[in-house]
């Protein structure tokens, strides 16, 4: 059978085996929870709690601040504590709710339902959006916005991304082999909304094992087939994905919709399930803790709001000093100050590395030899577009198609000037989008 | 053991192990087949003459940026490469203080003061070897020594003599020190090709744009002797495989490269064909050069998603 890809990309070590065999542990956090009221693109949530209230698990605690954003609900039951600023792990210090675990976790009565028959698909999409689900990848667009195209008939594929590309991570990887039904399930969810959609779950080749199954037990499912991605990062981007899905080609400015697909996350597609048939609100994802610093690499099932640190004594602490601490990826996550910082929905590993590779290089001149534009996925120039943003030439960085670039990473990580080519273009990005905002 | 910050930075916190200096390093294990080769067909003085060309390019880097306060990059063995190449450039017998004033030329004029490695936009070896054949025709244009006089094989076809091809090959004529075996040439190109370090593109259309031009302007039409001794002969092998691809040098996108390539098979061409000397590898290298940003303002890529379908 054919393989399905992109053009460009790279072949990174990618780490899997550390955390692979794992299966998923499900804990409980200990201190107190933090939740930030941006974990998703869009307007930050309102916070509907003040200090002192007592709230249960599932109780939601921030509404959502316009369409294009997110509710958030308490992940265990407790006392609210404050309402401040916290680290997260961007960096920033960002407004949190902080809860005081009691440790008993008592629950709201959630309200589930039978099956997807009597339902209409304005019911569909208010339970996804009240139950606060979010693109998990790691961009956290809401799910609802996704799931609400202008026109709905116009949707041809239904996409669940299964590429799992970022080195490392293995957090989809256990979930397709652990909780396969709930995945297909979300799925059937999401085709209810696109009658003309054709379900397709895309899952690179390098897991062999996650394909079989999938594909037993979609065999007589008419609408849903699975498809086998070629390993390469960053296939699981979503613009490449619907390309190498579709062969459709969408630029940074169309949306998905636009080539008549909907893209999802795996953790997504069943904290789908979950809001829509269980009632259940986004309140747990899967992180993979791992890396050359770590004990034990393992696999967890985690409360939103947790505290990394924890997570780290889950798996056995560290057994080297780590010299760099990421949340998410080597190729697109974020290095941390330290793990004092919450999980969100967003974050799909914590990765703790003895040797942080970057610092132990020094940019040089750039030779001109074209890596950067063999492997750019987008397929733009990344050595032209790092110098004009070094030169603060948003003009000229514009007429050569910076804007296009999705900040994978690829040219930074071939680079053999060791140039940080992404920092650069990403830096210039954020000018440009934010010259944009002020005319 | 928490007790100080992490490192930070922005994504991605991985790199390849590829380095300039890495892939500088592979030319030059690239070029020892030619330069061993070389010093086997034209003995002691050539090994001289590489040895003086290599150190002068490398001290003169040195010393240009210690004067200049710089930091010292003579690590990422590019002038390493230059110095190579221009010596395999240069006749077997020609004197060293040659290699010493092609060398300075190349890293001080070409080089350094246009910014250093990455911005200089000639070839280094190419433009002194060119400066060399200009001041010095006649030390440059004399390949006579031990083992072969006369004229060199592709002096020969030029005047309608008859050649050993199988000789030109294997390298065993007179020449360029570096330039006459087209076998060892081949072989440590294929070295560079295996570890990633060049592709085809340019040596590949730049040998098939000039062949094409022979077999339509030459005269010679299709005959096989004659092309064959057009590749063997002179600097085409040495010059499309080891100074047309200088990365710094040439277009950076693949349509750019296809370009130049063919660019530099009609400009080789042109100069062999219809120029006084038989020689022309250098003076078209360093002309596609000139126009490779001319080249690349019409080669820029279209973005992922430009022009694509839309549903």
């Amino acid at each position: 059978m054919s393989k399905f890809t992109f053009i460009g990309g790279i072949h990174p070590y990618d780490g899997k085996d550390l955390s692979k065999d794992k299966p998923i542990k499900e804990i409980l956090p200990k201190g107190d929870l933090f939740y930030p009221l941006s974990q998703h693109i869009g307007a930050p949530a309102t916070p509907i709690v003040a200090k002192g209230d007592h709230v249960l698990t599932g109780q939601k605690i921030a509404e959502a601040g316009g369409f294009v954003s997110s509710p958030i609900y308490a992940t265990v039951s407790g006392t609210v504590k404050a309402i401040e600023a916290h680290r997260v792990t961007t960096g920033d210090m960002a407004t949190c709710i902080v809860i005081e675990n009691d440790g008993l976790y008592e629950e709201v009565t959630y309200h589930p339902i039978d099956s997807l028959e009597n339902i209409s698909k304005e019911e569909i999409i208010n339970r996804i959006k009240e139950g606060g689900v979010v693109g998990m990848g790691g961009a956290g667009f809401p799910t609802h916005v996704k799931l609400s195209p202008k026109e709905p008939n116009k949707i041809e594929y239904v996409i669940v991304n299964c590429a799992e590309c970022e080195p490392y991570l293995t957090s989809d990887y256990r979930r397709m082999l652990e909780e396969p039904e709930k995945l297909i399930q979300g799925l059937k969810v999401s085709l209810q909304l696109f009658e003309n959609a054709q379900g397709v779950l895309a899952v690179e080749d390098n897991k062999p094992d996650c394909i079989a199954l999938l594909k037993k037990l979609t065999k007589d499912e008419k609408r849903i087939s699975v498809k086998e991605l070629k390993t390469k990062y960053p296939q699981g981007a979503e613009r490449q994905l619907i390309y190498a899905v579709t062969k459709r080609q969408i630029n940074s400015s169309m949306l998905p919709a636009d080539a008549g697909c909907v893209v999802n996350n795996v953790d997504s597609v069943v904290a789908i399930y979950n809001a829509v048939m269980l009632g259940r609100p986004l309140m747990q994802r899967i992180v993979t803790v791992t890396g050359d610093a770590i004990n034990n690499p393992r696999n967890f099932a985690v409360r939103v709001g947790t505290i990394y640190s924890e997570l780290v004594e889950e798996a056995g602490g560290f057994k080297a000093e780590p010299e760099k601490i990421i949340s998410g990826g080597p190729m697109m996550g974020f290095a941390l100050f330290d793990t004092n910082v919450p999980v969100t929905k967003t974050t799909s590993a914590l990765l703790c590395m003895t040797k942080d590779e970057v610092s132990q290089y020094e940019p040089s001149a750039c030779i001109n030899c074209g890596k950067c534009v063999e492997v750019c996925p987008g397929r733009v120039v990344p050595s032209r577009l790092a110098d004009y943003a070094e030169h603060g030439d948003t003009e000229q960085f514009e007429a050569h198609e910076g804007m296009e670039c999705c900040e994978c990473g690829c040219c930074s990580f071939v680079c053999p000037a060791k140039r940080q080519l992404t920092q650069s273009i990403k830096s210039m990005r954020k000018i440009v989008l934010a010259n944009r905002k002020k005319k | 053991m928490m007790s100080n910050l992490m490192k930070v930075s922005s994504n991605p916190h991985v790199r390849s192990k590829v380095t300039t200096s890495n892939i500088m390093l592979a030319v030059v294990i690239a070029l020892l087949p030619a330069t061993c080769f070389g010093i086997y067909n034209f003995g002691l003085h050539a090994l001289l003459l590489i040895l003086t060309t290599v150190a002068t390019t490398v001290l003169a880097e040195l010393i240009y940026e210690k004067a200049m306060k710089q930091k010292v990059t003579i690590g990422d063995f590019s002038a390493v490469v230059t110095g190579l190449i221009l010596a395999l450039n240069l006749p077997p017998q020609a004197p060293l203080w040659i290699g010493v004033i092609g060398g300075i030329f190349a890293i001080i004029v070409v080089k350094m003061l246009f910014g250093g490695l990455g911005q200089n936009f000639m070839n280094p070896a190419a433009a002194a070897r060119c400066f060399l054949l200009i001041s010095f025709t006649s030390i440059m244009t004399n390949f006579d020594c031990d083992a072969y006089t006369g004229a060199t094989p592709l002096a020969s076809i030029k005047a309608g003599e008859s050649v050993n091809v199988l000789n030109m090959i294997i390298g065993k004529t007179g020449g360029a020190i570096g330039e006459t075996s087209m076998l060892a040439i081949v072989l440590g190109a294929c070295i560079l090709i295996m570890v990633g370090a060049i592709d085809l593109t340019i040596p590949g259309s730049y040998i098939l744009s000039f062949v094409i031009f022979l077999v339509l302007f030459s005269g010679h039409g299709l005959d096989m002797t004659y092309i064959s001794a057009e590749l063997a002969g002179g600097g085409l092998m040495l010059g499309a495989f080891f100074m047309a691809t200088d990365y710094v040098t040439r277009p950076i996108t693949e349509k750019g490269q296809y370009l130049f390539g063919i660019l530099l098979g009609i400009l080789t061409g042109i100069f062999r064909v219809f120029g006084a000397s038989a020689e022309g590898v250098s003076y078209a290298i360093i002309i596609g050069n000139l126009l490779v940003p001319l080249i690349e303002r019409i080669t820029y890529p279209k973005a992922f998603g430009r022009g694509g379908k839309k549903a």
